[in-house]
C-alpha cells in the first residue's frame, strides 16, 4: 500500500439531522500512524464526524474512506469489511454484560475473523496483559470499576487489530482519579504507532499526545493545526473563546 | 338416578384437559415461531414490515379471541373453505399468540441499550451475530416473565376454543355439572387442574430467571 495515501481520507462530507445540518462540508485526512485530537464545544459535530467515520451514523454527501476502502451505507458486506479496520471506544464502555470479560475480548473475533481455541484465549490473555487487567479474564464486566471496564473495552477493540482506533470521549464518564489509567494506556497505543482519532475534552492530554489538533465549530472544521501553535496561539475567535472558557 | 364418584369426575375432567394441554402447545410453539419470525422482519427492517407488522399487532391485540375463533371456523366455511376445528383452533391460537409475543418481545430488545448495538456493530458484528450473542441474550433475561405470565393467560384462554366444537377442561366440567348437579365440587376440580398446569411453568420461569442472572 501507498505509505503516502491518507488512512481516513474525508471529502466535503455533509451530514443532516432532518433539518438540522450538522457536518457542514468536513474535509480531513488522517496518515498512518497519527494522533488527531478533535475538540470543540458540544453540539459542534465532533462525535457526529467520528461516528461517521465507521459507519455508525450515516451521512448524506460526501466521501470517506478507510484504508483506501469507501464506506458504503447499505452494503453489509462492505461495511463489515470497513469496520474490521476502524475500532471503536465509547463513553459508556459498552460492554456486555452477559459475557466475561475475556469473551468480551474473544466474541468478535472468533465470529468475524473465525479466530477460536487456545489461541485465541491466548491472544486475548495478552490484550488484556496490555491494558493492565490480565488478572481480570474470568471477571465480569459489573465487579470492574470505570476505568478498569473502559480498559477492557480498549482491549476488545484492539482484537480485532483495527488500522484506526476512534476514542469518543472515553474518560467523559469516569471519576477524575480513574481517567489517568485510561489515558496512560490510550498513549501507549500512540508511541506504539497505532492511528487515534480522538474527540476529547482532556486539553493536556491533547497538547501531550496528538500530532495535530482538529477545532470543530458549527459543523465545520473552524481551526487545525500542531497542537503547540494551536493552543499557543489559536487564530480565530471562536478557539480563543472556548480555550478560554476552559481556564 | 346414576351415582358419580369423585373419580369419575377426575377422570372424565383429566380426559378433557388433554385437549387444553394440546391446544396451549399449538398456542405456544405457533404463537412463538410467528411471532420470532414477526420479530426480526420489524427488526432488520424488512421494507413494510414495521407498519405491516404494526398494524397485525393491533387487530389481534385490539379484537376478542372469540372472535377470532368464530372469524376462524365459521368466517372460512363461509368462504368456502372446511376448516376443521382442529385447524381454526389452532389458526386463531397461533395468530393472537405471535401477536401479544412479538409485541412483548420488542419490548424487550428495545430495553436492551442501544450502546449494546453500537458497540457489536462497530466490531463488524453482522445482525444476526449482533442478535444470536449480544442482543438476544440480554433481551431474553428480561423476557422471561412477562412471556411466561402471558403464556399462562394462554393456557386459561384455551376454553374459548368450546364455542367451536372443542370439549377442553372449562366445557368438559359444565358438561359433567349438568350431569352430576355437583357444581362446587366439579369447578373446584377444574380451578385446580388449570392449576396444576399454570403452575410448574411460572416456577420453571423463576427457576430460569434466577439461573440467566447467576450465569450472565
Amino acid at each position: 500500500m501507498d505509505a503516502e495515501q491518507p488512512i481516513v481520507a474525508i471529502g466535503a462530507l455533509r451530514k443532516r439531522f432532518g433539518e438540522l445540518e450538522v457536518l457542514k462540508g468536513i474535509d480531513l485526512a488522517v496518515q498512518r500512524g497519527e494522533v488527531v485530537a478533535i475538540i470543540g464545544k458540544s453540539g459542534s459535530g465532533k462525535s457526529t464526524l467520528l461516528r461517521c467515520i465507521n459507519g455508525l451514523e450515516e451521512f448524506q454527501q460526501g466521501t470517506l474512506a478507510v484504508d483506501g476502502q469507501a464506506l458504503r451505507h447499505g452494503d453489509a458486506r462492505a461495511m463489515r469489511a470497513l469496520r474490521q479496520h476502524v475500532g471503536m471506544i465509547f463513553q459508556g464502555f459498552n460492554l456486555f454484560p452477559h459475557l466475561s470479560v475475556g469473551r468480551n475480548v474473544m466474541l468478535a473475533p472468533g465470529l468475524v475473523k473465525d479466530r477460536k481455541g487456545p489461541e485465541a484465549e491466548a491472544r486475548a490473555r495478552a490484550l488484556l496483559q496490555r491494558v493492565g487487567l490480565a488478572e481480570k479474564f474470568d471477571a465480569w464486566p459489573d465487579q470492574l470499576s470505570g476505568g478498569q471496564q473502559q480498559r477492557v473495552a480498549i482491549a476488545r477493540a484492539l482484537a480485532m487489530d483495527p488500522s484506526v482506533l476512534l476514542c469518543d470521549e472515553i474518560t467523559s464518564a469516569l471519576d477524575p482519579e480513574l481517567v489517568g489509567e485510561v489515558l496512560k494506556v490510550v498513549e501507549d497505543l500512540a508511541r506504539d504507532g497505532m492511528t487515534l482519532l480522538m474527540v476529547t475534552h482532556e486539553m493536556n492530554f491533547a497538547r501531550k499526545v496528538a500530532d495535530r489538533v482538529v477545532f470543530m465549530h458549527a459543523g465545520r472544521i473552524h481551526e487545525m493545526g500542531p497542537p503547540a501553535e494551536l493552543f499557543a496561539a489559536p487564530k480565530t475567535p471562536e478557539l480563543q473563546q472556548f480555550l478560554s472558557a476552559l481556564h | 338416578m346414576v351415582d358419580f364418584s369423585l373419580w369419575d369426575i377426575v377422570r372424565n375432567l383429566l380426559l378433557a384437559a388433554r385437549w387444553t394441554v394440546a391446544l396451549s402447545a399449538i398456542a405456544f410453539v405457533g404463537g412463538g415461531l410467528v411471532g420470532l419470525a414477526l420479530l426480526v422482519a420489524r427488526i432488520a427492517r424488512w421494507p413494510g414490515a414495521r407498519q405491516g407488522v404494526g398494524l397485525y399487532v393491533q387487530v389481534f391485540q385490539g379484537t376478542p379471541l372469540l372472535m377470532q375463533l368464530f372469524l376462524a371456523y365459521f368466517g372460512l366455511a363461509l368462504l368456502g373453505l372446511e376448516v376443521s376445528a382442529w385447524f381454526a383452533a389452532g389458526l386463531a391460537l397461533t395468530l393472537y399468540t405471535s401477536a401479544f409475543l412479538t409485541e412483548i418481545w420488542r419490548g424487550c430488545v428495545d430495553a436492551v441499550p442501544k450502546g449494546q448495538w453500537e458497540a457489536s456493530a462497530s466490531l463488524a458484528l453482522s445482525l444476526r451475530e449482533q442478535l444470536r450473542w449480544v442482543i438476544g441474550p440480554q433481551a431474553l433475561r428480561i423476557a422471561v416473565p412477562p412471556t411466561v405470565g402471558f403464556l399462562v393467560q394462554v393456557i386459561k384462554g384455551t376454553a374459548l376454543a368450546s364455542v367451536i366444537g372443542f370439549i377442553e377442561l372449562t366445557k368438559a366440567g359444565t358438561m359433567i355439572t349438568n350431569a352430576t348437579f355437583q357444581p362446587f365440587t366439579v369447578y373446584a376440580c377444574v380451578a385446580l387442574l388449570y392449576f396444576l398446569l399454570c403452575w410448574p411453568i411460572s416456577a420453571w420461569s423463576r427457576r430460569l430467571e434466577r439461573k440467566l442472572h447467576r450465569g450472565r
